[in-house]
C-alpha cells in the first residue's frame, strides 16, 4: 500500500486503474476534468489497458458507456452537474437495460443562474433513474467506492449501475493522504467482470433495448426494484469483504458520538467533517449531539438510519438540494419513513459556505424550532 | 454609431492576455456601431465557453444559455419578436461539438439571426481538450497521443445544409472581420461567421501566427453565389496542401426566413408579447364552430 498526498479526482482515477475497466467514454466539465485528464494519461502511458474515448456531449458519453456496457466489459465514465443533467435519459436507459456502469460525479449546482460550484442537486435530480448513489466525506472513500460500486453494480443480484458522488472542489481539488491499495490486493477484491446475461455476443444473438409493450414493461421495472432491494444485501455483504482485505469500514451509515445524543445531525458528503469538528467542540461543552453521516442513499437505508437515530429526541437533516415546494430530499424520504421528531436544514446551495457556526445555529434551532425547514447562510431572511 | 455605445462600464473581463475573444469583441462592437443598431434594439445569445462570456461585455439584452444551446434560443427569440437584431455567439466546440445538432438543424430553418462562431480550434474554458475543429495531431491532456478525428468543417456543412450566408474570418484582421460581420448582419436569414482566433494559452500550435501563415483571402473577382464553387473553396485548407481562404464563400438570396414562415407574421410584425387577444374575433370563430 502507497499513502500518496491527492486530490479526490485523482483518488477516482487511481480507484478506476486499479479497477480496469475497458471502456473509458468522457467528456471535459468542470471540476470533473481532471478526472479524465488523469485517466487520458494512464491510458497513453499503457498503465491501463482500456479503450479511451473523448466524445462531443455527456449525452454521447453515457450513450457510449451503455453500448460497450451492452457487450459485456467493464466501463467507466465521469461527468458533473449539467452534464449529469445532460445525461438523463441515458440514465434511465442504463439501468433499465441492467448495465453495471461505475460513474464517479463531481458534484455541482445546476443552472439557472450558473454555477461552477458544490451542492447536490445535480446527483438528487438523478435519483429515480435506478442508479445506486454512494455519497463520499473524503479521497480515501472516493477511491474505495469506485472499488466497492463496481464489486456490487457487477453482483448477479443486482447488475444496476453506480454513481460516487465526490463534492465539486472541496474534495475535487483538495488534497490529503489517501492510501492507494496494491493492484494484487484489489484483484483478489474485484476480479475481471464476467457478464452473465443481457449483453451482446456475437455466440449469441439478441438484442437490447427494445419495446416492452404493457404486457412486459411493469415487470421489467419490478425487477430493477427488486434488484435495489436485493443489493442492500450485498452491499453489505461487500462492505465486509473490503474490511476484510483492505482494513477500512464503511456501512451504510456511519455514526459519529450518537451514544447518548439529544440532537443527531443527519447529512452526506464532505460536510461531515466539518460536523465532527462542531460535534467534538459541542460535546466538549457538554452538549449532547452527534453526527450520521449517510453513505449510501440509493437504496435508501431507511432501516440503518432508525436504528441510529432513534434514541435521539430531535434530529436535523441538513440537505444540499431543495426539491422547491416540499424541502431537502434527505429530510422528506427520513421524514416519510422514521417517526422521530425532525427539522431540515437547506445548507451550501451553489457553494455558499457552511461554517461551524451554521452548524451550530443548525442545533440551536433544532433545540429551539420556529418551523418545520430553515435556509441556512442566506444572506439575509427573505 | 460609436462603437462606445456598447460597452459595459466596470466589466471585470475574465479572458487571458492575448486572446483573440478582445479582438473579436472590439471588432464586433464597430461592426454593429456601423450599422446603427441601437444596444436596446440587439439581442445576445451565447452558449457555454470562453467566447460564450463575450455578451457579457456587451451592452445589449443578453441571454446566457447552456452548453451548446446558443442557437435555439436565439431561433426563439427571433420567432417572438422578429423585429430584434439577434445574434448568437459562441465556440467551436459549443457550436459545432455539444451544439452540433442545434448547429445544423438551424441552418435548415433559417432564422434571421447571426451566427459568430470563434474558432480557437480547442476548448478553452475546461483548459485545452480537444474540440470538433482541432486539427490532426495536436496533443492535449485529453488527446495524449494526438487528435486523429478529422476536423470538423463548418464550412462545407454549412454550405451543404443550404445556410443562406458563409463566411470565415481572422480575429487578427479588425477591418476585413468588420465588414464581413457587417455583411452577415445585414444579410436576411442565418448567416455564418466562422471566426479564427488564437488561444495563446491552451493551443500552442495554431498560432497567430500559425494563422497568419495559413489563411488567405477569397479574391475579390470571387463570387459568392455558386454552391458548388464555395464547397470546393470551403474544402480548401492546410491538411490540403493548400492555405485556409477567408471572407463570404457563399450567399444565397430571397429564400424565406423562419420567421417568414411562421402564420402569426404574415399580416403584422408586432412581437408576440405586445398582442391582445381580439376577444370578438375568437368569439365569433367559437359561435361559427358551435353552428355546425
Amino acid at each position: 500500500m502507497v499513502v500518496k498526498v491527492i486530490s479526490a479526482n485523482q483518488a477516482v482515477s487511481n480507484a478506476v486503474k486499479l479497477a480496469k475497466p475497458q471502456v473509458i467514454p468522457v467528456y471535459p466539465i468542470t471540476p470533473q476534468t481532471s478526472i479524465s485528464e488523469y485517466l487520458a494519461k494512464y491510458v497513453a502511458d499503457g498503465d491501463i489497458d482500456s479503450e479511451y474515448i473523448m466524445v462531443e456531449s455527456e449525452h454521447s458519453a453515457i450513450s457510449a458507456a451503455v453500448g460497450a456496457s451492452g457487450t459485456g466489459v467493464r466501463v467507466f465514465t465521469a461527468t458533473s452537474s449539467q452534464g449529469l443533467a445532460l445525461m438523463h435519459e441515458i440514465l434511465f436507459a442504463a439501468a433499465g437495460l441492467r448495465n453495471p456502469i461505475v460513474m464517479a460525479n463531481a458534484n455541482r449546482a445546476l443552472a439557472a443562474p450558473l454555477s461552477i460550484w458544490n451542492d447536490h442537486q445535480d446527483s438528487i435530480s438523478q435519483r429515480d433513474t435506478g442508479w445506486m448513489q454512494i455519497y463520499v466525506e473524503n479521497g480515501q472513500e472516493a477511491l474505495d467506492s469506485i472499488l466497492k460500486c463496481y464489486k456490487i453494480s457487477e453482483d448477479h443480484d443486482v447488475l444496476l449501475p453506480s454513481m460516487v458522488c465526490l463534492d465539486g472542489f472541496i474534495l475535487t481539488h483538495t488534497v490529503e493522504p489517501v492510501d492507494i491499495p496494491s493492484q494484487e490486493l484489489v484483484d483478489s477484491f474485484l476480479p475481471d467482470y464476467q457478464p452473465q446475461e443481457s449483453f451482446l455476443d456475437p455466440l449469441n444473438p439478441r438484442s437490447l433495448g427494445t419495446f416492452a409493450d404493457p404486457n412486459y414493461y411493469m415487470e421489467a421495472r419490478y425487477q430493477m426494484e427488486v434488484a435495489m432491494q436485493k443489493s442492500k444485501k450485498i452491499i453489505k455483504k461487500v462492505n465486509q469483504e473490503f474490511k476484510e482485505i483492505f482494513g477500512r469500514e464503511n456501512s451504510f451509515v456511519e455514526e459519529y458520538r450518537c451514544e447518548g445524543a439529544e440532537i443527531i445531525l443527519v447529512a452526506m458528503g464532505s460536510i461531515c467533517s466539518t460536523i465532527r469538528d462542531v460535534v467534538d467542540d459541542m460535546r466538549d461543552r457538554g452538549k449532547k449531539v452527534g453526527l450520521l453521516k449517510v453513505s449510501n442513499y440509493r437504496p435508501f437505508p431507511e432501516k440503518e438510519i432508525f436504528e441510529a437515530v432513534k434514541n435521539a429526541d430531535r434530529i436535523a437533516v441538513l440537505d444540499k438540494n431543495i426539491s422547491f415546494g416540499m424541502g431537502g430530499a434527505l429530510y422528506t424520504e427520513i421524514r416519510a419513513n422514521i417517526d422521530v421528531e425532525s427539522y431540515g436544514f437547506i445548507v451550501g446551495l451553489g457553494g455558499r459556505d457552511i461554517t461551524p457556526n451554521h452548524i451550530e445555529d443548525i442545533v440551536n434551532k433544532t433545540l429551539n424550532p420556529i418551523k418545520k425547514i430553515t435556509w441556512i447562510g442566506l444572506k439575509e431572511e427573505v | 454609431m460609436n462603437p462606445e455605445v456598447y460597452d459595459m462600464q466596470n466589466a471585470d473581463v475574465a479572458w487571458c492576455p492575448g486572446c483573440g475573444n478582445f479582438a473579436i469583441l472590439k471588432t464586433l462592437k464597430m461592426a454593429l456601431a456601423d450599422l446603427e443598431i441601437p444596444p436596446e434594439n440587439l439581442v445576445m445569445v451565447s452558449g457555454i465557453g470562453q467566447a460564450g462570456k463575450l455578451p457579457h461585455y456587451i451592452k445589449s439584452n443578453v441571454f446566457n444559455g447552456l452548453h451548446g444551446r446558443s442557437l435555439s434560443p436565439a431561433t426563439g427569440i427571433k420567432a417572438s419578436n422578429k423585429n430584434m437584431n439577434v445574434v448568437a455567439v459562441s465556440g467551436d466546440g459549443c457550436t459545432y461539438g455539444e451544439g452540433g445538432n442545434h448547429f445544423m438543424h438551424t441552418i435548415r430553418r433559417n432564422p434571421d439571426i447571426t451566427n459568430i462562431v470563434h474558432n480557437n480550434m480547442v476548448y478553452g474554458l475546461t483548459k485545452g481538450q480537444a474540440s470538433p475543429t482541432s486539427q490532426i495531431n495536436l496533443k492535449t491532456p485529453f488527446q495524449v497521443d494526438g487528435v486523429f478525428e478529422e476536423p470538423f468543417n463548418p464550412l462545407a456543412v454549412a454550405i451543404s445544409l443550404g445556410a443562406t450566408f458563409v463566411a470565415r474570418a481572422f480575429a487578427g484582421d479588425i477591418e476585413k472581420t468588420r465588414k464581413i460581420i457587417k455583411k452577415a448582419v445585414e444579410h436576411k436569414g442565418y448567416s455564418l461567421v466562422d471566426i479564427f482566433q488564437p488561444c495563446p494559452t491552451f493551443n500552442k500550435v495554431n498560432t497567430f501566427q500559425w494563422f497568419k501563415n495559413n489563411i488567405y483571402y477569397l479574391e475579390d473577382s470571387y463570387k459568392p453565389h455558386n454552391k458548388a464553387k464555395a464547397l470546393k473553396r470551403a474544402v480548401e485548407g492546410p491538411h490540403e496542401s493548400g492555405k485556409f481562404p477567408l471572407g463570404i464563400f457563399y450567399i444565397k438570396e430571397g429564400l424565406k426566413t423562419f420567421e417568414e414562415n411562421l402564420s402569426v407574421y404574415e399580416k403584422v410584425d408586432t412581437p408576440l408579447f405586445k398582442r391582445e387577444v381580439d376577444r370578438d374575433k375568437l368569439k365569433k370563430l367559437i359561435e361559427s364552430k358551435k353552428k355546425i
